[in-house]
């Protein structure tokens, strides 16, 4: 890779370019294309890339030095700013690496919500993942199609934790709230009608053969590649490295629901559509089994220090009132220590390392964003392709701006 | 991963103590780019799954910066945590990584970005999410939350139609905070934890996490 920096050459009229002049493009960072605030620095010989530098940096708000100002708990709501189209899973992947480095152990009702939360997410962010997607493909049906169905996912959210998007929804210990009655046949119905729904999306787009064309032997990332540049999710999985955090370092008791990873063979942009797909498939299989076994009981740890007192016993008994003053003002004494957790969310492996000095203020908060390091390795991928593939190639990595910049 | 093997070829490693049943080791600078090799080559870690650069305050002396690694096997799917922490408190520098793991690279630019740690070797060492002129490194102990004054950056290199960097209108907006009558984002925000270095007025609300 030549690393050396390339400058803006001179403005000059396109007849006085002398042959195999390079052009320099800057796409972004407000381009549809882009998904977000991203921008490309692309030079061009023609219509073919030769060298990109993805450059970050325009959405960030420094979510990393505000954690180390915050108790726990108060930064759940940050981590819904992180990829804000599954905000499920990034409350649940931080409340669950802070658990782990307290060795707090959540409740079986807690880990099965958590488990369709997850689950609903993934399918919520891969919807909207496909219909860009499909949309930068040309495809503007598709996108409908899908966001109708996400449409009724958000209503699902928001009457689970009463916000579509900011769902604040997992605490350290347990959950805000436990689910609304009816819920579930909510969940239920959704799961009932998707199938048939995602099979109508699958079949207007995926032997479709203008998609196929643009999509097939595109953007490939090999094996080795993309486990070199520490790719992770569903952009590893299409490479055909078969690694599922569910399935290899199970946690929410993962390993107790049945369902297969989806892999590809290549690692171009259609494989990457394929697991996609199928990833919506099986999520919805893990959503039905975890309401069939959706176990009674609490969804907060019976731990005073941990988690807040019901409402009604804080207005009448004295000693909730002060451990629920307690965990509000300084949050749960988390002990000294160090965990690393990586969570299997739909962008990737959302992975989040917590140094704490005991208290209710983390020391050090780093979060693992899968986003940015997809987009790492664009500097290797982009080159040698069309101008006209960059788009296909940047909706297939499906990212969020917000994750990748923190 | 053999742990006593490991330490057997490495006798420099020290075991680090871990709360999250991961692996830990501290590893001394000068064996890091060997050590990670043989975390590749022998061990298959295949990948370098998160750099988290740390401060440990100036109580820590010249150890005082540091990165923790997690590399990831997906052949064994397991995890390994490898602690490196710098020489020098004021040009802190590590090894960059960024011939054994391409995935290195940005995250080697990040904490360069954030806490000021310069990789040797790194093919392309600039800021990542701060604009290059940026001048302080945000995720140090001692910058505060409020942050600090900084010259706005300048418009894309070169480029003379480029838009301008202006300041926002309302200076920033009307609804970040109530006394935004005040020129400077530091002489209005109520949460700052590092008095001394910013000037700072502490505020009351959330009073009781100043004294953490």
């Amino acid at each position: 890779m030549d690393y050396k920096e390339f400058t803006y050459p001179e403005p000059a009229g396109l007849a006085d370019a002398e042959y195999g002049e390079k052009m320099i493009l800057n796409l972004g960072p407000s381009h549809p294309a882009t998904h977000g605030v991203l921008r490309l620095k692309l030079e061009l010989d023609g219509d073919m890339i030769t060298r990109a530098d993805p450059m970050v940096g325009y959405l960030h708000r420094g979510q990393e030095k505000m954690a180390e100002n915050l108790t726990y708990n108060q930064f759940i709501p940050f981590t819904d700013r992180l990829d804000y189209l599954a905000p499920l899973c990034n409350n649940i992947a931080f409340a669950q690496c802070v658990e782990k480095l307290a060795g707090i152990e959540i409740t079986e009702r807690c880990k099965a919500i958590r488990v369709i939360c997850c689950e609903l997410s993934r399918i919520a962010s891969h919807l909207v993942g496909i219909a860009a997607y499909g949309m930068d493909a040309g495809s503007w049906t598709v996108f409908m199609y899908c966001y109708t169905q996400r449409e009724k996912l958000c209503s699902i959210f928001e009457v689970l934790t009463g916000a579509r998007m900011t769902s604040s929804y997992a605490r350290i210990g347990g959950l805000a709230r436990d689910i609304p009655e009816g819920w579930l046949g909510a969940v239920n119905a959704f799961a009932n009608q998707f199938l048939s729904a995602l099979d109508e999306i699958d079949s207007l787009i995926t032997r479709n053969k203008i998609f196929v064309d643009r999509t097939a032997g595109i953007g490939i990332i090999t094996k080795e590649q993309a486990m070199a540049w520490g790719l992770t999710g569903a952009n590893l999985r299409g490479s055909g490295v078969a690694t599922d955090l569910r399935k290899d370092v199970p946690y929410l008791g993962y390993e107790n629901y049945d369902f297969d990873v989806a892999i590809g063979a290549t690692g171009d942009c259609y494989d990457r559509w394929l697991v996609r797909i199928e990833e919506m498939r099986q999520s919805i299989r893990i959503v039905r089994q975890a309401i069939e076994k959706m176990p009674d009981g609490p969804v907060n740890v019976e731990d005073p220090k941990i988690s807040l007192p019901p409402k009604d016993n804080v207005l009448r008994d004295m000693e909730d009132l002060i451990n629920n003053f307690v965990l509000i003002t300084q949050g749960p004494d988390i002990p000294a220590g160090e965990a690393y957790f990586e969570a299997e969310n739909p962008k990737g492996a959302l992975g989040f390392y917590v140094m704490s000095k005991g208290g209710g203020v983390p020391y050090r908060v780093k979060v693992r964003s899968p986003s940015f390091i997809s987009l790492s390795c664009l500097q290797e991928i982009l080159p040698g392709h069309h101008m006209s593939d960059a788009a296909i190639i940047l909706g297939s990595l499906d990212f969020v701006l917000g994750e990748c910049d923190r | 991963m053999d742990v006593k093997k490991t330490l057997l070829e490495f006798p420099c490693l020290k075991e680090r103590e871990s709360a999250d049943g991961i692996k830990a080791f501290d590893c001394p600078k000068s064996h890091l780019e060997r050590f990670a090799r043989y975390l590749r080559d022998v061990c298959q870690y295949n990948s370098l799954t998160d750099m988290a650069s740390i401060d440990m305050g100036e109580e820590a002396g010249e150890a005082r910066f540091g990165v923790v690694y997690h590399f990831f096997s997906h052949d064994k799917k397991r995890y390994v945590r490898v602690v490196c922490m710098c020489d020098s408190s004021d040009e802190p520098s590590l090894p960059s990584l960024c011939s054994v793991y391409k995935g290195a690279d940005w995250l080697e630019r990040e904490a360069f970005d954030m806490m000021g740690i310069a990789f040797e070797g790194h093919p392309n060492l600039h800021r990542i999410l701060m604009w290059d002129s940026y001048p302080w490194h945000p995720l140090r102990k001692d910058f505060p939350l409020c942050g600090k004054e900084a010259p706005l950056p300048e418009s894309f290199e070169g480029n003379e139609d480029a838009a301008k960097v202006v300041p926002a209108p309302e200076n920033g907006g009307p609804f970040h905070s109530p006394s935004c009558g005040t020129k400077f984002a530091s002489e209005r925000e109520p949460r700052a934890r590092f008095d001394s270095s910013s000037g700072c007025k502490s505020g009351t609300s959330n009073s009781h996490i100043h004294g953490l």
